[in-house]
């Protein structure tokens, strides 16, 4: 969904957690985003290692390829983030929820989201803390590991369930995500997620996630 | 191969391939392939008219690598025979796959890829459209960030081979056209700094990528070692991102949506996340670190006699060129440069030799990478320490063979080494 809509992005990003790589990318992008012939000096320098934006030679654009229309773009722009950008209406409740499940998901995701035979759903354990480095053992759940709610939707509007993705209405997505957040214990019998209400939904690995700290050279990380 | 007779090779233990069992199966798959002409070796082919010319080439019958499936045979992913392959380049119909719903039937008279977002002209390209801007081609390695999952075990399996431990790796040539030049033709807004890049497969499957990237080497590739990409790397067109991990690079690429926040999609959330000691996750950990494998000799080779052989293997580094390699044969109390087989390429796979006398005692083979950044491929220790045992993906740490008196190599992470 355009971001342009939207408004300032959430402040983790900006606090210098990925900043380096917004930074650079936004001042390439003035010189490059303004005038035709802008590229290669300023924006060389600005990303690191960059290949050569544009040949001397190259003309401002090539005129290959073509407008995309409104309804090209709507047709595909299918994401859901975090922010509740790109949120279809529509409307589920728990009960819907496990009407979705039961009849669609619970073969390969068990009766109560455990059991699998595929990937595990449902789970809070261990409740304290977030053990996942020190030991395999652990199985990465919804309830356990997933930092954002809207994800679900996002997710299971592509991909699931596996043998029919696609086919689910946003109403049955948006149950089934109620559902499986019900299931986990993170919100109550009586909830019914939207566009409004399912961004707003704090998951309770919400702040175990911080950006990558590799950068090379000799130490190991 | 040389001198090495096949069974030496391939090993007396365990091997779907052992000589005996792969002439059969040789045998088998040219009569399938409508081959049958090949079936045969001549004891003195100076004194038979050789076969035609032919429209397609085929392999040598007595040499038929396979990507490995494992057992049971695993349907989302298939591993490259690393250990089968010389020099860097990995044939394209052996290139690793790992695919989240199947392999899709894309038509390439229908293919378009959308960019939009915040993009000052929405557009969408055509095949045709894409091969008609300057290209560019370059080699370099595609690897599942999960890769040595099989390494980071300190009681790692002894009977491990290098495609069980690596075998998500291949090395092609790739060409496309640079994002960046596609991405002039948008007109990227001020202030955008991430793209959401989805397949057109059944998972529709979708990565957020930092703009820096896209601007810096990122590819739209539509072309693998000279041909079309197979279907299974992501024909029509795939996003290439030379260095990341091998889930970023999202295949069958049908949109790229311009924006200034990630996306939070599955995969860099539940998935692709790095979990560390200290009750952390690293999320958006997408450069592969240096790394090494000794490939020859491993499980499930024997060595068949004490005196000159040459040990080889592969290294790579998402972080640019590897500038050395070192081997040890004594567990790592002495290492020793090993040779780097030209071309040394950035974000590449480079070979490298190193030449030993083995003395028919028991050794242990390590080797290890460093990168034109100084990265030293670390221990399994000092990984662990730096990261904690439970911690998944980016396994880079040495790969260890023990090498015993009567000839058997064994993969030895879990010796503790
Ligand atoms: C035919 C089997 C099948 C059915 C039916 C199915 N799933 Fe799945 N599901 C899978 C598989 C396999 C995966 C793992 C896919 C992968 O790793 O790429 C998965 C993954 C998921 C995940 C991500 C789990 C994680 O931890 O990352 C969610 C969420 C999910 N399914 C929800 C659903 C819902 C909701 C339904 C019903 C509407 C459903 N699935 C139906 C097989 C199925």
């Amino acid at each position: 969904m355009n971001r342009r809509l939207l408004g300032p992005a959430p402040q983790w990003l900006k606090r210098g957690r990925l900043a380096h790589i917004g930074l650079l990318a936004a001042t390439t992008l003035v010189s490059y985003g303004c005038g035709p012939n802008a590229p290669n000096s300023q924006s060389g320098a600005a990303v690191s290692g960059a290949a050569v934006l544009a040949r001397p030679e190259w003309p401002s654009s090539f005129a290959i390829g073509h407008d995309a229309t409104p309804a090209q773009i709507a047709a595909l722009d299918i994401d859901f983030g975090p922010d509740g950008a790109g949120a279809p209406p529509g409307s589920g409740s728990v009960a819907e929820g496990k009407v979705v499940y039961d009849t669609k998901c619970v073969g390969c995701h068990g009766l109560t989201g455990q059991e699998g035979p595929n990937d595990r759903l449902v789970g809070r354990e261990p409740r304290d803390g977030f053990p996942f480095g020190e030991s395999r053992g652990i199985r990465k759940t919804i309830g356990n590991y997933w930092p954002y709610a809207t994800t679900i939707f996002d997710y299971v509007t592509r991909a699931m369930p596996m043998t029919s993705p696609g086919s689910l209405t946003p109403d049955e997505v948006y149950a089934v995500a109620a559902y499986i957040l019900f299931l986990n214990e993170i919100i109550p019998e009586d909830a019914v997620m939207n566009a409004e209400t399912l961004p707003a939904v704090v998951m309770p690995a919400r702040d175990r996630f911080v950006p990558d700290d590799r950068v090379g050279g000799p130490e190991v990380r | 191969m040389g001198k090495i007779s096949r069974r030496t090779m391939l090993g007396a233990t365990g091997g779907l391939i052992a000589g005996g069992l792969l002439k059969t199966r040789a045998d088998a798959l040219a009569a399938e392939e409508g081959v049958a002409r090949l079936q045969t070796t001549q004891a003195d082919p100076t004194k038979v008219l050789g076969a035609p010319t032919s429209v397609l080439g085929q392999r040598a019958p007595g040499e038929q690598p396979r990507r490995q499936m494992g057992t049971p045979a695993t349907t989302a992913s298939s591993r490259t025979p690393i250990e089968q392959l010389q020099g860097i380049i990995t044939p394209a119909d052996l290139h690793f796959e790992r695919h989240h719903a199947g392999v899709p039937a894309i038509d390439p008279d229908r293919y378009e890829l959308l960019i939009h977002g915040m993009v000052d002209r929405p557009m969408t390209f055509t095949l045709d459209d894409l091969k008609r801007f300057p290209a560019e081609s370059r080699l370099c390695f595609v690897e599942c960030s999960g890769n040595g999952g099989a390494a980071y075990n300190r009681n790692a399996a002894r009977e491990r081979a290098p495609w069980q431990i690596d075998g998500l790796l291949s090395t092609s040539e790739w060409t496309g056209v640079l994002l960046s030049t596609l991405l002039r033709e948008v007109r990227v807004d001020r202030g955008a700094s991430w793209l959401l890049a989805e397949g057109g497969d059944a998972a529709v499957m979708s990565r957020s990528i930092p703009l820096e990237k896209a601007l810096d080497d990122a590819m739209i590739a539509y072309g693998q070692n000279g041909e079309a990409i197979r279907p299974a790397q992501g024909y029509p067109a795939r996003l290439l991102l030379p260095g990341w991990e091998g889930n970023a690079q999202v295949k069958w690429i049908r949109r790229l949506e311009i924006s200034d926040r990630p996306s939070m999609t599955r995969e860099e959330t539940s998935k692709y996340t790095d979990p560390l000691a200290d009750g952390t996750a690293r999320q958006f950990s997408f450069v592969m670190d240096a790394k090494s494998i000794i490939t020859f000799p491993a499980f499930p080779n024997v060595l068949p006699e004490r005196g000159w052989w040459e040990i080889t293997g592969l290294a790579w580094s998402g972080r640019g060129r590897i500038t050395r390699v070192e081997v040890s044969t004594d567990g790592g109390r002495t290492w020793a440069p090993a040779q780097l087989q030209e071309p040394v390429l950035s974000k590449c796979t480079t070979r490298f030799r190193h030449i030993w006398n083995w003395d028919g005692g028991e050794a242990l083979l390590m080797s290890r990478a460093i990168d034109e950044t100084g990265y030293v491929q670390p221990d399994l220790e000092t990984q662990i320490a730096a990261r904690g045992a439970g911690s998944s993906y980016h396994y880079n740490t040495i790969r260890p063979w023990r090498v015993e008196a009567d000839g058997r190599v064994f993969f030895a992470q879990g010796e503790g080494a």
